[in-house]
């Protein structure tokens, strides 16, 4: 790492986000941990949208599928009895892979508005399965009676030490996906965004590595699902909603696309956005919507690209 | 005679009504530099891109060293030796020209699902696709971003990018397009000094390049091919002469 005021900044938001639970002690303000420990969790999410989105060209319009497969994974396990978090969140991995196999097999196969259309269309399929299971509450959706069990480890309804899992998660994702994105598997994917017929033209099948990057992004989004149900306690099928890709969408493309940090800051400004507006008001989309329309029209290259030394491909 | 490197027998393209290639035979034997002319709208680059699999012909066979490669798919011609530069300059734009060339080293170096190890720091890919930069004449522009080269610059680099996957038959549609007479030269010297290396097969209409670099021609009209020939034959056949080389003396 170099020494750059991008860095420093970069070093100083970790610093923050390290120290807000003490700050939030210091302000007596407890609900400042809830609200980053939900933010971290969609940010995480969008981090993994951003690999297929950002890097490799994929607008998945389906992306809260695996935010739900994952929730619903750790949900039902736990409706029968199964509350060891360590078995949980590796099926609700493992869930939200095979998921976006088979999405990803299908989708993949097309581009443009029919990968987008596509990758929608399975996601509203999964929404509807998640209303029509009366077991799992439907509709309504369930309370996750107990919390993922860590035994030794940590302890989920301790927020504080479940705020700082979260961060690690975050952080731990950052690096993996910065190395990711730089190695020859990144470069491959990359390539076949930027121009396709010359992908194919000097000797890659971009297919296969770009349902790899599909797949791994569906893992990574599944263990925000398993994180996302242990914040609120309970289990919708609305983390499945397609509001909730639309969402995940605009966290990466207010943030920056492609840009290691940017999907963090979009679902920072988001969210927070969202939390000061509807305080304000209960028609605050009226607001969100075109400050939105604003930011897409006049930082095309997001939040990340307002840091000192962004530049592309970096 | 040992078979030819690339041959194409009857091969047979439509485009709805248009008989696009009608029928083309065509020989190019190991190390030769075999020019395809025409006027436009001959199916030039429908031919390439038949011979390079980014179109499917309707009938027809495509052998290339020995095999039958008219059902693969692009990448696998790539592999098999088969490198092509486009018409139109095709290039990774927010890459630099060392990244863009790398990565063609990259695709003919074992597969890539590698995760970890930052592609840009494997001397494996960086230093091939360096000397390939130096050998174009883009050593010292190797860190500058694609789209900000200059249009030879650019055409340089799609070539360059064509070397680094180490093809036996290059399939080069218009390199010198659009170049100035000093760039155009150069390019023409470079490619000159590519024979004996590569098999070349060279779609062009800049004549001074066709007739320097070609050890064969083969004249296209309508999607077929109506004459093949040394630069000699093919200057003295009155069939061309009519359909083709009359009209750029006719123009000048």
């Amino acid at each position: 790492m170099k020494v750059s005021a991008r860095n420093i900044l970069l070093a100083a938001g970790l610093l923050l986000l390290i120290a807000l639970p003490a700050l939030a002690a210091l302000l007596n303000q407890p609900f400042y941990v809830d609200q980053f420990r939900r933010i971290m969790i969609f940010a995480i999410a969008a981090v993994s949208l951003n690999l297929i989105l950002g890097y490799g060209g994929m607008v998945s319009f389906g992306h809260a599928a695996y935010l739900g497969v994952g929730a619903y994974a750790v949900g039902v396990l736990a409706h029968y009895g199964v509350l060891n978090g360590y078995v949980q969140w590796a099926v609700a991995m493992g869930a939200s892979a095979l998921v976006a196999l088979a999405i990803g097999a299908v989708s993949i196969r097309t581009s443009g508005i029919y990968f987008i259309m596509i990758t929608l269309a399975f996601t509203q399929m999964l929404y509807y399965l998640g209303i029509s299971i009366e077991e799992f509450g439907g509709d309504d959706g369930m309370r996750l009676a107990v919390r993922s069990q860590f035994p030794g480890l940590l302890d989920l309804r301790n927020g504080t030490a479940f705020y700082y899992l979260v961060l690690a998660i975050l952080v731990a994702f950052l690096l993996l996906g910065h190395r990711l994105v730089n190695s020859r598997f990144g470069m491959v994917i990359r390539a076949a965004k930027s121009n396709d017929a010359r992908t194919r033209a000097i000797g890659f099948s971009p297919y296969p590595y770009r349902l790899v990057a599909f797949v791994i992004a569906g893992a990574m989004c599944g263990l925000a699902g398993a994180l996302l149900v242990n914040h609120t306690a309970y289990l919708t099928p609305e983390f499945m909603h397609w509001t909730r890709s639309g969402e995940l969408m605009f966290m990466v493309i207010l943030g920056g696309i492609a840009t290691a940090v940017g999907p963090v800051l979009g679902a920072i400004a988001l969210l927070l956005l969202e939390d000061f507006l509807s305080a304000l008001t209960q028609h605050w989309q009226i607001i969100l919507g075109p400050l939105l329309v604003l930011s897409v029209l006049f930082f095309k290259r997001g939040l990340a690209g307002l840091l000192p030394g962004a530049r592309p491909n970096g | 005679m040992a078979e030819p490197l690339l041959a194409v027998r009857a091969l047979l393209r439509r485009f709805g009504a248009l008989l696009a290639t009608d029928h083309v035979d065509l020989d190019v034997h190991d190390g030769e530099t075999h020019a395809i002319i025409g006027p436009n709208g001959a199916g030039k680059t429908t031919l390439i891109g038949q011979l390079a699999g980014s179109l499917r012909p309707d009938s027809g066979q495509i052998r290339f060293s020995g095999e039958d490669i008219t059902a693969l798919t692009m990448p696998r011609r790539s592999r098999k030796g088969l490198a092509r530069s486009f018409q139109i300059t095709s290039i990774y734009r927010e890459f630099s020209a060392l990244d863009n060339v790398a990565l063609a080293v990259q695709a003919h170096a074992g597969h890539s699902f590698r995760f970890w190890r930052a592609a840009r720091d494997e001397p494996g890919l960086r230093a091939p696709a360096r000397a390939i930069l130096e050998q174009v004449g883009l050593g010292d522009r190797a860190d500058v971003l694609a789209a900000n080269l200059a249009h030879g610059e650019q055409r340089q680099l799609e070539i360059a990018m064509a070397l680094a996957t180490r093809p036996r038959l290059l399939l080069l549609d218009e390199p010198v397009a659009g170049m100035g007479a000093e760039e155009s030269q150069r390019m023409t010297q470079f490619l000159a000094s590519l024979k004996g290396r590569c098999t070349m097969i060279l779609v062009e209409h800049d004549m001074d390049a066709v007739f320097t670099l070609a050890d064969r021609i083969s004249v296209m009209v309508y999607g077929r091919v109506i004459a093949t020939g040394t630069p000699a034959q093919i200057r003295a056949n009155a069939e061309v002469r009519a359909a083709y080389l009359g009209e750029p003396e006719a123009a000048a």
